[in-house]
């Protein structure tokens, strides 16, 4: 745990913001952190558990080194968005919410993600890509591993 | 640069008007353009013009979205009266572009875009063209903070006359009148009150408030500015959504900005009215979108309703007084105090007044992003401006998200007012509309939605938790061929039930996606039910894939894709017992060759 996020538990009231901080700055919420959270505010652990489960924003695993977000909101769930949530869960041997074995891959199933009109959509670490299908996204995540490979090798 | 009272403020506007250029390019770089190159666009571009040593001349700007999202990269140049809007750009074509932009001497318009501009009335709209949301000056050379500054030489209680007296309503989804909800809160007596903007915009499958925040944050934050003041607030908070990192940003800058230049803090431009603005990110519940659960949210608590009265109006945030309004309800106050409520009373029809943004998606032509006035119909909507469905045949439109209903074809002539929609079985909303096909099943949707809501449900009442878990339950098992004709009255009776338990908005029109789905398409679940058959298509225990052999050309696109050998194409055929029904070969087979039975 470094300083900043000691710092902001000992000083911020709000949990929900606490929470929502320790997650921007880890990337989840270990359970090491809660329970120190916990006792810091003298707030129950699992009043803690109740909100880091309430909300969506909370994971409460790891992100893989590639982390895909996958919208199933309506507009792109009509355009096929399940078929490709199938296929990733498949090509990456993960599923939402679980980080794969090598520790490659996470998924999220989001509920919308404002770029309805170019759906079914995904974000993979952060980038916005759309009107995809299952052929399209094998291919992107083909170049996206050949480039992480190339960039490991330099 | 400090702004610090009205006659700075009228000097500082002539200043900026002297300094426009000659030609201005905006690069419309909204999420949904920066996800189809947008950012590389705005290099090349900008790159040219440096080249070229016009930057005297031509000044480039990233915008927010322009709502032709369909259509993104799209580009706007301005050179004096001449608006040229050029679609589906490419980075590579920045010369030509610079190069006809200098030339250029009449408007052009593609045809795609006059199309969906059509019948279109763009206020709210219309500035996300010309304003780089990063820069205030932008938002002030287009009259931005000066309904303001009008407005802080009025008596509080006068601002909110004219907001009652132009009809505005809610456009968070209830439709309820603004004025009235202001002047509940003004009427208070406390020591302290709050001011709320509801960007929590839960509704999946809709982004009307997503393109005014990033696009245009001042706005809304000059809307809540001349609210506070009436409502005699001195302190506001955004609750925006955290799945919109990039309106997040640009709101963070714009309330930086408006501090800087003296429209936030004390004192604002002498008035002896002071207000700060701060920004609270929502950790995505959909149940959050409710004021009551918003508010328990910024209190650091799980989002859970409560009842109501008391109105956040008499106890909200903190237990004071609290005024809650939706994006698109404080981006109209500017508006109203620029051009007078009789202006905005004579927009729109019945008691719905002024526009109507809409985020018009699916299976339409083009989508994108839609202002109306109220009284246009569906009709309009879908097929002059959206230009009708892409290839196939239209079934419904889904009109308020989940807690809304599928519209038909026969009702299509609905004028989009809140009362009309509400005797159609559904409600407006806050904007999202989706278009069906006959490709889509009903079923199908109005189980997405079920299921999507009983992840949602923050499981307070016994009848929203279990009702729709149950409800889920027989969908499940009718999309599945399971069903019995009983689960149909089952539904109903299930449905009503829910609606009347309920203690908020959520459970109570929960069931609205499966009772309007029954009322208008009962036929497709007696296809499901009795044939099992979707006629769709869709739901995988009731179809099959197969090639047809006249249609196929050999070249073998569905046998690559096909992960499990499924497919045996020398004999035109798919092997049932391999066959996932995934659909890959369907989605990449051009020739419509592998059809759904
Ligand atoms: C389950 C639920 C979700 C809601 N989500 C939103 C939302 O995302 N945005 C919004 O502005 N209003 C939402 N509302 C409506 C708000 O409770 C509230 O009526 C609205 O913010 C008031 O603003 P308005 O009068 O300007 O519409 C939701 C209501 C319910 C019951
Ligand atoms: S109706 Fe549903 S979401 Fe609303 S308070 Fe009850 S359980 Fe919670
Ligand atoms: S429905 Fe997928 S981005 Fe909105």
């Amino acid at each position: 745990m470094n300083k900043k996020i000691k710092g902001l538990i000992r000083e911020e009231k709000n949990l929900v913001k606490i929470l929502l901080e320790v997650q921007k700055e880890i990337g989840y919420l270990p359970k090491e952190i809660m329970e120190y959270i916990s006792k810091e505010k003298n707030i129950p652990l699992s009043k803690v558990y109740r909100i880091a489960t309430f909300y969506k924003a909370f994971s409460l695993t790891p992100k893989g080194k590639f982390h895909i977000k996958v919208c199933s909101g309506t507009a792109c769930h009509v355009r096929g968005s399940e078929n490709l949530l199938n296929f990733l869960c498949k090509y990456t041997g993960s599923e939402p919410g679980k980080i794969s074995k090598d520790g490659k891959y996470s998924i999220e199933k989001v509920n919308c993600l404002g770029v309805c009109a170019i759906g079914p959509v995904a974000v993979i670490n952060g980038k916005y890509y759309g009107k995809l299908n299952q052929l399209k996204l094998k291919k992107l995540l083909e170049k996206i591993e050949n480039e992480d490979k190339e960039r490991e090798r330099i | 640069m400090k702004i610090k009272n009205v006659k700075e403020f009228e000097e500082f506007k002539r200043n900026i008007a002297k300094r426009k250029k000659d030609i201005v390019i905006s690069v419309s770089s909204g999420t949904c353009g920066l996800a189809k190159g947008a950012e590389e666009v705005f290099e090349a571009l900008k790159k040219e013009i440096e080249i070229n040593g016009l930057e005297k001349k031509i000044e480039i700007k990233a915008t927010g979205c322009h709502g032709f999202c369909q259509y993104e990269p799209t580009v706007v140049i301005k050179k004096n009266d001449l608006e040229v809007i050029l679609i589906n750009v490419n980075e590579k074509d920045s010369k030509k572009i610079i190069e006809s932009a200098l030339r250029r001497k009449k408007s052009y318009t593609p045809k795609e875009i006059k199309e969906f501009v059509s019948k279109q009335k763009r206020i709210l709209l219309e500035n996300n063209k010309y304003v780089d949301p990063k820069n205030i000056e932008d938002y002030i050379a287009i009259g931005g903070y000066t309904s303001l500054s009008k407005a802080l030489n009025m008596e509080g209680k006068e601002i909110v006359e004219i907001v009652k007296k132009s009809g505005l309503r809610g456009r968070g989804g209830a439709g309820f009148p603004t004025g009235k909800k202001w002047d509940m809160c003004r009427n208070q007596k406390s020591d302290k009150k709050y001011i709320i903007c509801n960007a929590d915009e839960g509704d999946p499958g809709a982004y009307m408030n997503r393109a005014l925040l990033e696009g245009n944050p001042h706005l809304i934050i000059e809307g809540m500015i001349i609210g506070a003041y009436a409502i005699g607030a001195d302190e506001g908070i955004i609750y925006v959504r955290s799945e919109y990192p990039l309106a997040v940003k640009n709101l963070e800058i714009a309330i930086k900005q408006a501090e800087e230049y003296g429209f936030l803090g004390e004192n604002i431009l002498s008035s002896g009215f002071n207000f700060k603005l701060k920004i609270f990110e929502g950790a995505g519940a959909f149940v959050c979108g409710e004021e009551t659960a918003l508010i328990s949210s910024i209190e650091g608590f799980a989002g859970e309703p409560r009842l109501r009265p008391p109105y956040p109006a008499e106890k909200g945030l903190y237990g004071k007084p609290t005024n809650i309004n939706n994006v698109e309800t404080w981006a109209n106050v500017p508006f109203i105090i620029a051009y007078g409520w009789k202006w905005f009373s004579s927009i729109g029809t019945g008691k719905s007044k002024g526009t109507k943004i809409f985020s018009l998606v699916g299976k339409v032509k083009n989508t994108g992003l839609v202002e109306v006035p109220f009284g246009t119909t569906l009709r309009e909507v879908i097929y002059e401006i959206g230009g009708g469905i892409k290839d196939g045949k239209f079934k419904a439109v889904q009109i308020g998200g989940p807690s809304g209903g599928c519209i038909p074809e026969k009702s299509l002539d609905k004028k989009l007012d809140y009362e009309e929609i509400s005797e159609s079985g559904a409600i407006m909303g806050s904007g999202g509309l989706i278009v069906m096909d006959e490709k889509t099943c009903v079923v199908d949707v109005a189980k997405y939605f079920t299921n999507f809501l009983r992840y949602e449900s923050c499981g307070k009442c016994n009848s929203c938790r279990e009702g729709l878990n149950q409800m889920y339950a027989i969908l499940d098992r009718i999309t599945k061929g399971k069903g019995k004709l009983e689960d149909l009255t089952l539904l109903e009776e299930l449905g009503e039930y829910i609606k009347k338990a309920s203690l908020c908005g959520l459970g109570k029109t929960a069931p609205n996606p499966v009772l309007t789905t029954l009322k208008y398409f009962k036929n497709e679940y007696l296809a499901h039910i009795k044939e099992k058959k979707c006629p769709a298509g869709v739901c995988k225990e009731l179809i099959e894939y197969s090639i047809e052999k006249e249609k196929c050309v050999g070249c073998g696109k569905c046998n690559e894709v096909c992960s499990t050998g499924a497919i045996d194409l020398e004999n035109y055929k798919i092997e049932k017992e391999k066959c996932i029904k995934c659909g890959a070969c369907y989605e990449v087979c051009k020739k419509g060759a592998i059809t759904i039975k």
